[in-house]
């Protein structure tokens, strides 16, 4: 009886059969999955990438609860056309910092890996209130209620130490300054702005929306929308030293 | 193998495999799904040879050709700009005035100008370039920071109070929430503002506004209210206006003015682009 006569063993005992499956499957899985972890290909480090501030998290947050990904990746594919209309393409490293992350596949509206800087606050304010008033064509939903709504912050130091816990390099500073950081950013004359720049180099201080005083659910999305794709400085990226 | 069976109703043979007396029917496979299978191994040994695919220790299976998805993307990119113009190559360091005085270029320029409009500027300009409340118009030839095509080319390149350290910059203040002016003063200066676009229009300000004016607007819009490009200050004896007409939308700019925002499209675009969106706008209709 040859060896190839014996699938009756597995056809019997369905017991054996898991296990053989098992066995099979996580071949297959370690081959496609574990050299990820160690090619240099795959965990290029890229400067620039930092984490995200709270204000920015926070707008991230709204980003999930509002299911912007249904809709719009955040992935700009290594293709000729998507280069041409979305600028370079994503870069493994600028979303390392994302749990989860945003790609996507979805477009009923456009890529937004790198939204960020491409329009004024003004513009995401009115485009996020009543997408009509800006472009005609939209078939975004509006979210005016977002300009009404303060943002909750209550939880978003423990947001941050989650993030830390997954593996997203928070300090002890950045995180014992959580809340310091997230009125900060958002109002230049504040007196911990230096302070914050420093956590958070080259975060953009302003106020977002134009309603000083009081943090917004819409600053906090507009200040995530306007840090997308900016955290690299594609002036001195070198996309041959990384080719491997 | 054991001697096969055959099925008495049927006139297939089993596979011999039996469950409490019902026995399985041997099915083979269409001939023509097997040989498509075959063929699909074997394609997929050239496939590991040409491309790369599997993973080693410190790096993975180059393929025979070092396809990288990357680099050819790029490469992509590149050619397809080549593709649309002869001799992309002096493209990107010609002056302005060459790239207008170049058929070939001309033409590409105003055809990938228009294009890269629709994807990143109509957004705010609109799709036609006649702009909105807050955004300008770009067809007409009322300019804020110049309608030179050196002037288009710079407010294109690095903005408008983008944070570009060469960005156009400029604030108005704040006269009503500041305090320099009182209300009555707010209120004569627009008068007088309505009244040089519309001399019939005579507001009780009017005189009194005149006054205000002069001191402290004309630093900026000049004397004659006619605007200044240096510091992004609009022509106010026109019928434009960027954040509405009549006193009231005037009353409120100057209490606690509205400043525009343009991002900074160097980097973002590559430098052959903004030069082509530089010619496209200036060709709109108000270049100078």
């Amino acid at each position: 009886m040859s060896l190839i006569e014996k699938h009756a063993i597995f056809e019997k005992n369905s017991i054996v059969l898991l296990v053989g499956i098992l066995i099979m499957v996580a071949i297959g899985g370690l081959v496609e999955i574990v050299p990820l972890f160690y090619l240099k290909s795959t965990i290029e480090k890229v400067e620039g990438v930092r984490p995200y501030s709270p204000l920015e998290l926070a707008g991230r947050n709204i980003y999930l609860r509002e299911g912007c990904y249904l809709c719009h990746s955040q992935m700009i594919r290594p293709m000729r056309d998507e280069i041409e209309r979305y600028g370079h393409f994503s870069l493994a490293a600028e979303s390392m910092y994302d749990h989860p992350f945003q790609w996507g596949s979805k477009r009923n509206g456009p890529d937004l890996a790198r939204v960020g800087n491409k329009y004024s606050d003004k513009w995401h304010v009115e485009h996020l209130i009543n997408p009509r008033s800006v472009v005609p064509d939209s078939i975004m939903p509006g979210y005016p209620f977002l300009a009404k709504t303060e943002l909750d912050a209550r939880h978003l130091a423990d947001v941050v130490k989650t993030n830390a816990l997954v593996g997203v390099p928070y300090t002890e500073d950045q995180i014992a300054n959580v809340a310091v950081d997230l009125a900060a950013q958002k109002n230049p004359d504040d007196k911990n702005a230096d302070a914050f720049l420093k956590r958070y180099p080259k975060a953009v201080v302003r106020d977002f929306t134009g309603q000083p005083g009081k943090v917004t659910e819409l600053d906090a999305l507009v200040a995530y929308l306007q840090v997308l794709g900016t955290m690299v400085d594609f002036s001195l990226y070198d996309d041959k030293a990384n080719v491997r | 193998m054991a001697q096969q069976e055959l099925d008495h109703l049927s006139g297939q043979t089993t596979t011999g495999h039996e469950w409490d007396g019902l026995k399985e029917l041997n099915t083979p496979l269409p001939k023509w799904w097997l040989w498509v299978f075959y063929a699909c191994i074997v394609w997929s040994i050239g496939y590991f040879f040409v491309y790369p695919s599997w993973p080693l220790i410190s790096g993975y299976t180059q393929g025979m050709f070092g396809a990288q998805i990357r680099s050819t993307a790029i490469a992509d990119y590149e050619n397809g700009i080549k593709a649309r113009v002869a001799n992309a190559a002096g493209l990107a360091d010609a002056p302005l005035d060459k790239i207008k005085a170049t058929p070939g270029y001309l033409e590409f320029a105003m055809a990938n100008g228009k294009a890269a409009f629709g994807d990143n500027c109509a957004p705010c300009h609109g799709s036609g370039a006649t702009g909105g409340p807050g955004y300008p118009s770009l067809q007409d030839d009322d300019w804020l920071w110049g309608g030179k095509l050196e002037d288009v080319y710079q407010t294109i390149r690095y903005g408008i109070r983008s944070g570009n350290p060469q960005a156009r910059d400029s604030a108005m203040p704040a006269f009503g929430k500041d305090g320099i002016l009182t209300k009555d003063q707010i209120s004569q200066v627009a008068d007088y503002v309505v009244s040089l676009s519309d001399p019939a229009a005579k507001g009780p300000g009017v005189d009194a506004g005149k006054t205000v004016f002069a001191d402290n607007c004309a630093s900026c819009h000049g004397e004659d209210g006619k605007g200044g490009l240096d510091f992004g200050a609009p022509n106010l004896t026109d019928k434009i206006w960027l954040y509405g007409a009549g006193k009231a939308a005037i009353v409120a700019q100057v209490s606690e003015p509205k400043h525009g925002v343009m991002p900074a499209w160097e980097g973002r675009l590559d430098p052959i682009t903004v030069k082509s969106l530089a010619v496209y706008i200036h060709s709109l209709g108000g270049g100078k």
